[in-house]
């Protein structure tokens, strides 16, 4: 047996950002795999967290947010959890905590000037225990034409971050239709309520566990079930 | 109970409302108003409040707009815009179809400038593969060339909708006439004036048709020829700048907080455009100007729509001079869509040499047509955003993959939407009439604000 004293994962390795597993080599669930690779486990697996240095501009708005954060007295690695760079885009998961704060430098510090936030948008991962929601922010720098994504992760049960409409008011309707779509909850935003769907609307369309619906068609003769329930090959 | 015993009580035919007396002919009864003192039971002090819904079936609202107007007397003193009544769920959609399928649903959204939905969301699976730089010449040239067509094609109805909402009949007539034009090429090209599905991951479905090119050559006077007459309709035109001029105003700090991209921004002399900044199709190989004004205004809106359509001919007739000869789908036969279109007897699909080769002459074709056309390509695990400029601003395309067939995740940042948020602040302390004039400038095409 493993002493549980000494960590399964050795120091200086990342953990994988696994969301989920897919079995056989088309991810069919229904009727059998003929292919051979039916016992194939094959983990989702997200882009690793990229370690300093970045390349680029990358290091540069890096430095800037991290002598900015300490200036404000925030230590960088408990405002930010890790820097994901994946096709030469950087993004920010940010602890939802100091997210009003993280932003609010994005769009006034000289050396950062992100002007411009292009809304948020929600990503719903149920295989993520404990972070099955993520809010996705995009800013865009004119000054700098530059452009860098802010991800904030919260549990399912516990899905409220803050509203920074108070920072970018664009963002009003933004979080308006995320919450919408996903049920997260933007604390302290002026009016958030659905935006896309009637009031009335039982839960939030875009979750995972939200059933697509639809009806059978008949076509020819013939009877075509629901897209979610043709087969598929994921 | 027979209808002989019908009689009216004293109480009915002395209603107030609906009173009734006896004639030769038989009953007659009359209904009249009533004051609305007596019957609204307003509030105490709140007589003066009136909410105007304005839509979501109105001509004047670009489609389903809802506006909530509080007026007093003519003027709003608070507007609100309800959205959401074209909601279809095409991103949920998406997720449970291929990629390549996912172009017949961004199409859709902003059904006005579909080429440019195409080919924000194209452009985004093609960097998450990272393949970005295997895209053939030809068919980046087209991309650009059918994207400059599709601007014309939006200002147009924007000009034509604005103008007829304003009362300017002849502009819409013009307008619309105009884009027939611009439709036509894209029906010659595509096979399909609107919702065309003609950008796919990888390049465009079909090459030009062999008189493809010329056909756009010979449309590019007329089309030059016609801008400016609907230009010289209404650029001194002093009814449409009596209605326009210093309308719907929004200064650069306001389009910053509101995150308002497109022709409101550059209204305000800033010049950004995407294809400038950050070129994507090779932009950077393409000369045009940017064009701004600096009046903040509807006026300045107009103008910069008539220009830019200019522009766009302009970058049309560089890329008609950059095409030359050569494939228009990435070489990669993992990602290439297998299969031609051709017109037969029973309408447009597969071409009969296709056909012939995966029915009858190699089984590994088939196979492989197979596959990819049902099962599709596999993305790489991670997130990708991709932005265009589209007519109305940044268009953003938002793709997550879960290293699937299907995308896990995508999210249209349409600007309409956005930009929709600018309409209180346009619009409170104006007429109701400039309202209709402040919305028409932002041209919000509601099928890509609710999606």
């Amino acid at each position: 047996m493993s002493d549980p004293s000494v960590p399964v994962v050795p120091q200086g390795v990342e953990e994988l950002d696994i969301i989920g597993v897919r079995n056989g080599a088309f991810g069919a669930v229904d009727g059998g795999d003929t292919s051979g690779f039916g016992g194939l486990v094959d983990p989702i697996v997200l882009p690793a967290p990229a370690q300093r240095p970045f390349g680029g501009w990358f290091d540069e708005v890096s430095d800037e947010l991290e002598l900015a954060l300490q200036a404000h007295g925030l230590p960088v690695t408990e405002a930010i959890e890790k820097v994901v760079i994946h096709r030469d885009e950087i993004t920010y998961h940010v602890r939802r905590e100091h997210l009003v704060a993280f932003t609010t430098l994005l769009r006034d510090e000289p050396g950062l000037r992100f002007e411009m936030c292009l809304g948020v948008n929600g990503v719903h991962y149920p295989g993520e225990e404990g972070r099955e929601l993520h809010a996705v922010y995009h800013f865009l720098s004119i000054t700098h034409n530059r452009r860098v994504r802010v991800e904030v992760s919260m549990p399912d049960g516990d899905a409220v971050i803050p509203s920074i409409v108070a920072v970018y008011p664009t963002c009003d309707w933004h979080e308006r239709e995320t919450w919408d779509f996903f049920g997260i909850v933007f604390e302290g935003h002026p009016a958030l309520t659905r935006i896309m769907m009637p009031d009335d609307w039982p839960g939030h369309p875009q979750r995972k566990d939200y059933p697509l619906g639809g009806i059978p068609v008949e076509f020819n003769g013939g009877t075509i079930p629901p897209p979610d329930q043709r087969r598929s090959y994921n | 109970m027979s209808t002989d015993n019908v009689t009216f009580t004293s109480a009915e035919s002395s209603d107030s409302y609906a009173g009734s007396y006896d004639t030769t002919e038989g009953r007659v009864y009359s209904v009249s108003g009533g004051d609305w003192d007596t019957i609204s039971g307003a509030p105490e002090g709140e007589q003066d409040r009136i909410v105007v819904n304005m839509g979501p079936q109105h001509p004047s609202t670009h489609g389903v707009l809802r506006l909530i107007l509080e007026i007093d007397g003519e003027t709003v003193t608070e507007a609100r815009a309800g959205i959401g009544y074209l909601h279809t769920g095409i991103e949920k959609n998406m997720e449970f179809r291929s990629w390549v399928q996912g172009v017949t649903f961004v199409t859709r959204m902003d059904y006005l400038t579909p080429m440019f939905n195409e080919t924000a969301y194209c452009l985004a699976i093609e960097k998450a593969l990272d393949v970005t730089d295997q895209i053939p010449e030809r068919a980046s040239v087209i991309r650009v060339m059918m994207m400059e067509l599709n601007r014309i094609s939006s200002h147009l109805v924007a000009l034509a909708t604005g103008g007829m909402e304003l009362g300017a009949l002849t502009a819409m007539e013009f307008g619309f006439r105009e884009r027939e034009l611009v439709l036509d090429i894209f029906e010659m090209v595509s096979g399909l004036r609107m919702n065309s599905a003609y950008v796919r991951p990888g390049g465009v479905a079909q090459d030009l048709p062999a008189d493809g090119e010329q056909k756009i050559r010979d449309t590019i006077p007329l089309l030059r020829k016609r801008l400016k007459d609907t230009a010289d309709l209404l650029v001194d035109n002093a009814i449409w700048m009596g209605r326009t001029v210093d309308v719907g105003y929004l200064d650069l700090a306001g389009c910053m907080a509101l995150g308002i991209t497109g022709p409101v921004l550059r209204a305000t002399g800033l010049p950004h455009d995407l294809r400038k900044t950050q070129p994507y199709c090779g932009y950077e190989n393409y000369e045009f100007d940017v064009i701004t004004k600096t009046s903040a205004d509807v006026y300045g809106r107009f103008l910069i729509r008539i220009e830019e359509m200019e522009q766009s001919l302009r970058i049309v007739e560089q890329a008609l001079d950059k095409l030359v000869p050569g494939p228009v789908m990435i070489e990669d036969k993992k990602i290439a869509w297998p299969a031609q279109l051709s017109i037969g007897s029973d309408g447009q699909g597969n071409s009969p040499e296709h056909i012939k080769e995966i029915m009858s002459e190699s089984m590994e074709a088939l196979i492989h047509h197979f596959k990819l056309v049902t099962e599709g390509f596999r993305v790489p695990a991670g997130q990708i955003y991709s932005a265009v400029e589209s007519p109305k601003g940044e268009l953003g395309c938002h793709i997550v993959s879960s290293g699937g067939t299907r995308p896990y995740r995508v999210h249209f940042r349409d600007p309409s939407f956005t930009n929709l948020q600018s309409v209180a602040v346009m619009s409170e302390g104006s007429m109701i009439s400039d309202v209709i004039a402040a919305v028409a400038s932002i041209d919000p095409v509601m099928g890509g604000v609710d999606r």
